[in-house]
């Protein structure tokens, strides 16, 4: 496992606490999109552009950074508030989120905002898109790296074992994919609705060497990206167990807040609709309950 | 004078027994080392079919530059995005069934809506694909293909224009869509014919310029039908247009309106669904402009069969005599 000085984790951890912040602030605004898939990635995607990724967010295009692809684009409102925190764009055009005329569409559109390595939205060609950028890296001789953030649930897709499958046969050392493992799609449990188990063995099958983690643990997400630039000889896959709506109590584990902004209805065993948003986002100020508010 | 004079001919070009014959698809196939020798940036794919959509001559000639993707369109399409993004410029190839009939989204949203410029070539379109039958048949492609923004659609008539479109495509900025077809098709034009994507070219011109009869506005292989019939139109003494539409999208309006404005009466034919297909693009675009009766030649609405190619071309209504009925026909309805 990586270490990390503790000031660089306290710093993640903000940093994550705020990007939950704004999702909720953001997701409210806009009156629709996706609550428990970008809350439960906040930590990954923190450690990605905030501690992992080679890149510079005053120059999008440099031809050498390291790219990130996000697969499953309906969970774009991490993306954008991380790039927005990271200084690609002003904060406060996150609250432009799905409205007409944003760079922030409902699903990531790359043409319009410097930074976005694709548009997706239709599951499961993330995968095959970096593994072409990963086969032309090694064709050039180039040094970066590509991560691809992808679902579980995009698993149940074709596209996504084709192109495992294609990845594993050219031993892409470059490519990591990150899984978000947090076991929920919009109809139910993934173990339900289509059983993805064993993707381990699956995953390995297909020539990948594959590394599980605690996806809100810093060190063990830095750690596991350090280990798949150590193995030369296969793709890797980061399977990142997280909680779906990971820091609102009332949202974690909760299949029904997949595909739901707070703040729009009311949902069994939650707060009413008009406090959602106010106890999200008190509880993520207090983190957790555990000081009384973000200044303390 | 039929024949455009401004325009080269293949030799014999009204002879159906002396014209030589190649497929378009070979024509792919070379265009695509030329493209590929001009400029290095350019990678092929293919989806285990490398020698019936001719890639196999790139990858013959640049063996490192060649990417095998099995039989997976999807992945082939997305994969495709992902090496445009780092500077590549993708010639993807398979049958039009598959590619773009299987990866219809990935190709709309990885590489169009992602506006990634990648080349796709699709085999084996149209009917005259023969035996194989109803599964093997595309027959919707550029009705599938047009309707996507922010993209280009040629069906090039020939082997020496299916060359061109190919070494054109590879420059063009948008993602391109070339049409090909499995079969030996007759030569319309010469190696040194002018060809530029968008640009409609008038192949028959009337003999009186003062009471025209008809435009005839097909593309892909059947070009050549209608040349035929339009010959053998002129000597029952019509005058008539027949251009060559080999671009569906951008279509070549002004070119298209010229035409039907001066003819009065406009006839499509194309080895494809009436429906969406060239036809309906030419009518969009009439309908908006210059309202003129039109008659349509291409499948109606059913799927194909096996069969000998010229055997299916005819069963299907898209033969010589089928022009001209449809000429004689359009030609009643003119007010």
């Amino acid at each position: 496992m990586a270490h990390l000085h503790d000031e660089k984790i306290e710093f993640l951890e903000e940093t994550a606490n705020q990007i939950r912040q704004d999702i909720i602030e953001m997701l409210y605004e806009a009156k629709s999109g996706h609550s428990a898939g970008p809350l439960g990635m906040a930590d990954v995607f923190t450690a990605f552009y905030f501690h992992i990724l080679n890149h510079d967010p005053k120059n999008p295009g440099w031809p050498d950074r390291d790219r990130l692809v996000l697969s499953n684009g309906h969970i774009c409102p991490v993306l954008y508030a991380a790039m927005a925190r990271a200084g690609y764009f002003p904060v406060e055009e996150l609250k432009t989120l799905r409205k007409l005329g944003s760079r922030l569409q409902g699903h990531p559109h790359r043409p319009w905002l410097p930074g976005l390595e694709t548009s997706s939205g239709p599951l499961g060609s993330g995968l095959s898109q970096a593994a072409g950028m990963a086969y032309a890296a090694l064709m050039d001789k180039k040094k970066y790296n590509i991560y691809c953030l992808m679902s579980d649930a995009e698993q149940q897709t074709g596209n996504i074992w084709e192109a495992a499958m294609w990845a594993g046969k050219h031993k892409l050392n470059n490519l990591t994919a990150v899984m978000d493992r947090n076991n929920i799609q919009i109809d139910g449990f993934t173990e339900d609705i289509m059983p993805l188990e064993p993707l381990r063995e699956k995953y390995e099958a297909f020539n990948w060497h594959v590394i599980d983690v605690d996806g809100h643990n810093f060190e063990e997400i830095v750690g596991a990206v350090e280990e798949a630039k150590a193995i030369y000889e296969k793709p890797v896959l980061i399977l990142a167990h997280t909680i779906p709506g990971k820091g609102i109590d009332f949202m974690e584990f909760d299949y029904r807040w997949h595909g739901i902004p707070p703040g729009i209805g009311d949902v069994k065993d939650s707060p009413p609709k008009a406090e959602q948003v106010k106890v999200a986002l008190a509880q993520l100020r207090t983190l957790g309950g555990k000081i009384k508010s973000e200044h303390q | 004078m039929p024949l455009n004079p401004k325009i080269k001919f293949a030799e014999n070009v009204l002879d159906k027994l002396k014209v030589e014959q190649k497929t378009t698809r070979l024509g792919f196939g070379e265009g695509l080392v030329i493209a590929g020798e001009e400029d290095k940036n350019i990678v092929a794919l293919c989806a285990d079919l490398t020698e019936s959509t001719q890639i196999h001559l790139f990858k013959n000639k640049f063996p490192e530059r060649f990417i095998e993707i099995g039989v997976a369109e999807q992945n082939m399409a997305a994969v495709a995005s992902g090496l445009a993004a780092s500077g590549k410029i993708p010639f993807i190839a398979s049958y039009g069934m598959f590619s773009p009939g299987r990866n219809w989204e990935q190709l709309r949203t990885t590489v169009a809506y992602n506006e990634r410029k990648v080349v796709i070539g699709m085999m084996h379109s149209g009917i005259s694909v023969g035996p194989d039958g109803g599964t093997h048949q595309a027959i919707e492609d550029m009705a599938i293909t047009r309707v996507i923004p922010k993209v280009v659609v040629v069906n090039p008539c020939d082997y020496h224009e299916a060359k061109k479109a190919t070494i054109a495509a590879a420059k063009h900025p948008l993602p391109v869509f070339l049409r090909f077809h499995r079969e030996k098709t007759p030569m319309v034009t010469a190696a040194e014919s002018n060809f530029e994507i968008g640009k409609a070219e008038i192949l028959f011109t009337p003999k009186e310029e003062n009471k025209i009869d008809v435009a005839i506005i097909a593309c892909g292989p059947l070009v050549h039908n209608a040349l035929l019939a339009a010959n053998e139109l002129e000597n029952e003494g019509m005058n008539l247009y027949v251009l060559n539409n080999h671009t569906i999208k951008p279509l070549d309006e002004k070119t298209i309106v010229e035409v039907a404005r001066k003819a009065g009466a406009v006839v499509t034919v194309e080895e494809h669904q009436v429906l969406g297909g060239m036809g309906s693009a030419v009518a969009e675009a009439l309908a908006q402009n210059y309202p003129v009766p039109m008659e349509f030649i291409g499948v109606r609405d059913q799927f194909g069969q096996s069969g000998e190619p010229n055997e299916l071309l005819e069963h299907y209504g898209m033969g010589v005599s089928h022009i001209k009925e449809a000429v004689k026909k359009v030609i009643k309805r003119k007010a």
